[in-house]
């Protein structure tokens, strides 16, 4: 049986499945339900001067009939007294002493840090987190993302809570950045035990056609929000390898977060080096059970694959992760159509014809609606197989034998790329490209 | 075996034909909407008579525009709501979807068509308006849906158009002969009022024509006229006892289910004599109003049948027998019917051929003919220059639906001998275009 659970920068969970920040850990009540049913830890609602919110708190992003592609809210941190939360922070960790209970926090002053982080000691916390993410409402008062948009800034504040901390510390990081890295650093410098990222994206996920005011509407006008959910997992594991791969970063644990739903995402933001990953927006939708399904995934895959413990395989796929000057430009695959399974839906042929290659045709006999690839004009681009609605019937296959190795970093070296604009060298020259006026219905030329 | 118990009143009858495409509600619809591809070249377009673009209606509902689905449906189809429920979808455009290859559920594409078009109907949207008046007249003889739809694009093109209508009640076979699990006669009834309201032309009901004199006057004081007569009553048999009293027409008997609904009393035992879809139509319908004993009875194998398989399917459920290879000799009976005569085929290289001393007679109480619609050819006969098939099926333009005689053009029933609503309908708009042409070129 594989074993789950894990060491991460000092506090132990059995298992790497933890609650964000966020709503679903807002309460005691909610935290020890999550822990029986499954959930190895949970970073309590942001501590802090609890503050007063609006109604109309969440938007959406639905996809065709999928509800919550992406999430966004205009919530702030808990709006109840700290007492109360200390409390049950307490009576958690009575119950539960050894899943990890983590306090994240955002306060102003140097005092108040010290404070807090020592009310939260006697509490029982097994860490803290700090919330340097948070890009509406916190933001506008110096706190939350205006602390993690400024490198500097978050060194300091960093600086002062590992001077008063006793419990590892998580710095928590903004994604509204250009370069992730900086703040990364800077959290390091400081001395943080861990990182964790992302936070929410800034966003506005759509604006009421009737009032003209973003989602979600308070009273006629709305604000930015932070963005959450399976939308932003691409742009969240580019974040955690970027870290992962940096020279000063790469070696702080890092906590993923991000658009995690099901035991593939766990273990994708494993193999980019997580060694804990926290969820939010797939249990505000399908509850805490959805544990489950993460659980039993990853158990089969470790099984499947091996691994006794997640450590086998962190960060497995970084040495994979490379820059483009670094890919093997003799690798050449082509888009296979499997007949048998086609439905002749053509979306395949019409995507290559307007929006790629025009590598695929039509039959003449209208009653044959299976397309053919056009081998010569096919650049394996994979924009066929991936809009093709069938299981397996449109497939990339390998052309070139495996035997030649060439990058573009390698023919720079060799003073062997295209450098004037008309190069003879371009990788387009020679490619077959319809002429302009066939275009037309008429197709006439002039 | 009667799974029906016979209706005593309307909300009993409304039962016994339960609507088999019943309206989507929104959230169905938008789940539904989901799951089209948006295929290239769609099959489904193709397969539709009237060529709708399903795929962009159906994209137009996911996104919330349904009023701009219904549009786009109307644009192609007049009859677009009829179409969505009476359309035998399941050959035509749900039959051609690709899902279907993959053993997917095809889109549920006529409920879904509904979806929108009802949406406009009941909310009384004006989604059309008639073109400016190019001082052109036009009859249409027939209120049918090739009649209405060739009034309605008339419309838009800016003639006058003036329909005359023998009956009381606009939409011909759609309201008068379509199974009544299939739709209601308000729906149907519905729909053109919402067309003509937008549209403005005139139905004048209870004006047959008949007579060359009405015929010269249409053709004094309008500048086309559009043939859109259907066809006639159920053909006569010739049959020994055909002319029993309760010895009846498919066709006629289906229009009088739908105008008095469980008023119709149908006895115990009831066969009915055809293959077609009519045929189905009536040996269903009886099953339904409580028969008992139903027997569709049809004088070859039941793969020859001209009815759709979905047809067939619908009667049997329903409790309706087949009994195929025999050919009524003889309706027995004095004065009444009491049974039919019949006696056995088979088919020999093609040819149909009577089993020798195979003969056999079956009780029942009524005897319906679904055997086809007599054409109408005395009416057809008045007309000067009209070309006539064959099949007694009046010969136009395949693109134009101009007659022998250039002034009436003609499409429906009439014209391909009886077929779909759709078909109509796309014949009547096909026509609509061809008087534009002929008379704006």
């Amino acid at each position: 049986m594989a074993d789950l659970s894990i060491n991460f920068a000092g506090i132990k969970a059995p298992n790497p499945f933890w609650l964000a920040s966020a709503p679903p850990t807002n309460s005691g009540y909610q935290i020890m339900k999550a822990f029986e049913a499954g959930w190895g830890g949970a970073v309590w609602k942001t501590l802090g001067v609890p503050v007063v919110n609006v109604s109309s708190r969440y938007g959406s992003v639905d996809y065709r009939d999928t509800r919550m592609a992406g999430f966004n809210n205009i919530e702030l941190i808990t709006d109840r007294p700290l007492a109360d939360n200390l409390k049950e922070i307490e009576e958690v960790k009575k119950y539960f002493p050894d899943h990890a209970v983590i306090a994240s926090l955002m306060v102003e002053s140097r005092a108040e840090w010290e404070q807090i982080i020592k009310d939260c000691e006697n509490a029982g916390a097994d860490g803290i987190e700090l919330n340097f993410g948070c890009p509406h409402g916190m933001c506008e008062r110096g706190m939350g993302s205006a602390v993690g948009q400024e490198p500097d800034v978050l060194k300091t504040i960093v600086e002062w809570v590992m001077e008063a901390a006793n419990i590892p510390v998580i710095t928590k990081l903004s994604p509204n950045i250009s370069h992730i890295v900086d703040p990364g650093r800077a959290s390091v410098e400081g001395g943080t035990d861990a990182i964790s990222l992302v936070n929410t994206f800034k966003s506005i996920v759509g604006i009421d056609l009737d009032s003209y005011a973003p989602y979600p509407v308070v009273d006629g006008a709305g604000s930015n929000g932070g963005y959450c959910g399976p939308a932003v997992k691409p742009i969240a594991l580019n974040m955690v390898k970027e870290l992962a791969q940096d020279a000063i970063t790469k070696d702080i644990p890092i906590s993923g977060i991000g658009g995690i739903e099901n035991w593939r995402d766990v273990v994708e933001y494993i193999l980019l080096g997580c060694g804990s990953v926290q969820v939010c927006t797939a249990v505000m939708h399908y509850g805490f059970g959805i544990v489950r399904e993460m659980e039993a995934g990853l158990v089969q895959f470790m099984e499947d694959k091996g691994y006794e413990t997640i450590y086998d395989f962190k960060g497995k796929a970084l040495p994979n992760v490379k820059e483009w000057k670094d890919l093997n430009l003799k690798h050449k695959v082509v888009a296979e159509i499997d007949g048998d399974k086609c439905i002749g839906c053509e979306l395949c042929y019409i995507s290559c014809e307007d929006g790629a290659h025009q590598a695929i045709g039509l039959s003449d006999d209208p009653d044959n609606r299976i397309p053919f690839i056009i081998e010569d004009n096919c650049v394996g681009c994979n924009l066929c197989s991936l809009v093709c609605p069938v299981e397996e019937c449109i497939t990339m296959v390998k052309r070139d034998d495996g035997t030649e190795h060439v990058t573009w970093a390698e023919r720079t070296a060799n003073n062997d790329i295209p450098t004037t604009f008309n190069d003879k060298r371009a990788g387009g020259l020679g490619h077959y490209v319809p002429e302009p006026s066939l275009a037309l219905k008429n197709g006439k030329k002039k | 075996m009667a799974e029906y118990k016979r209706p005593e009143s309307s909300e009993d009858f409304h039962k016994n034909f339960a609507q088999k495409k019943p309206l989507m509600n929104k959230t169905e619809a938008f789940y539904e909407s989901s799951r089209c591809l948006f295929c290239y070249d769609a099959p489904c377009v193709t397969a539709c008579p009237t060529g709708i673009d399903i795929p962009l209606f159906i994209k137009q509902i996911q996104t919330g525009n349904a009023e701009g689905a219904a549009k786009t449906i109307f644009d192609k189809n007049w009859f677009g709501n009829t179409c969505g429920k009476v359309c035998p979808t399941g050959v035509l455009c749900e039959g051609a979807c690709v899902y279907n290859h993959q053993d997917v559920k095809p889109i549920d594409i006529g409920r879904l068509q509904n979806f929108a078009t009802d949406q406009v109907i009941k909310s009384k949207k004006e989604i059309f308006k008639p073109g400016k008046d190019n001082g052109k007249k036009v009859a249409v003889i027939g209120a049918g849906p090739a009649g209405i739809s060739c009034a309605c694009e008339l419309r838009t093109l800016g003639f006058s158009v003036d329909i005359f209508e023998a009956k009381d009640k606009p939409s011909g076979l759609a309201v008068h002969g379509t199974a009544p699990y299939k739709i209601t006669n308000k729906e149907v009834l519905d729909e053109v009022e919402y067309l003509q309201d937008q549209l403005g032309f005139s139905i004048n009901y209870g004006k047959a024509i008949t007579t060359k004199e009405q015929l010269n006057d249409l053709e004094k004081d309008y500048d086309a006229i559009f043939i859109g007569v259907g066809l006639g009553p159920t053909a006569e048999l010739d049959l020994p006892g055909v002319d029993k009293e309760n010895v009846i027409g498919a066709v006629e008997f289906v229009e009088e289910l739908r105008m008095t609904e469980h008023k119709v009393k149908v006895p115990d035992s009831v066969i009915v004599i055809g293959g077609g879809n009519t045929a189905m139509d009536a040996a269903s319908e009886t099953a339904r109003m409580g028969a008992n004993n139903v027997i569709l009875a049809y004088r070859r194998s039941k793969e020859e049948m001209g009815g759709y398989d979905f047809e067939y399917d619908l009667a049997r459920n329903a409790g309706a027998k087949g009994l195929f290879n025999v050919q009524p000799v003889e309706i027995t009976g004095n004065g009444k019917a009491t049974g039919v005569k019949f006696i056995k085929t088979e088919s020999r290289n093609g040819k149909l051929e009577y089993i020798e001393g195979s003969e056999f007679t079956l009780d029942c109480d009524l005897v319906i003919k679904g055997t086809g619609q007599a054409k109408l050819v005395d009416f057809f006969s008045l007309i000067d220059g009209l070309e006539i098939d064959r099949s007694t099926r009046i010969v136009v333009n395949g693109e134009s639906f101009q007659s022998g005689n250039p002034k009436y053009f003609a499409g429906g029933d009439a014209v391909n001998g009886g077929a779909e609503v759709v078909n109509g309908a796309y014949d009547g708009k096909q026509a609509a275009l061809g008087i534009e042409n002929w008379l704006n070129k």
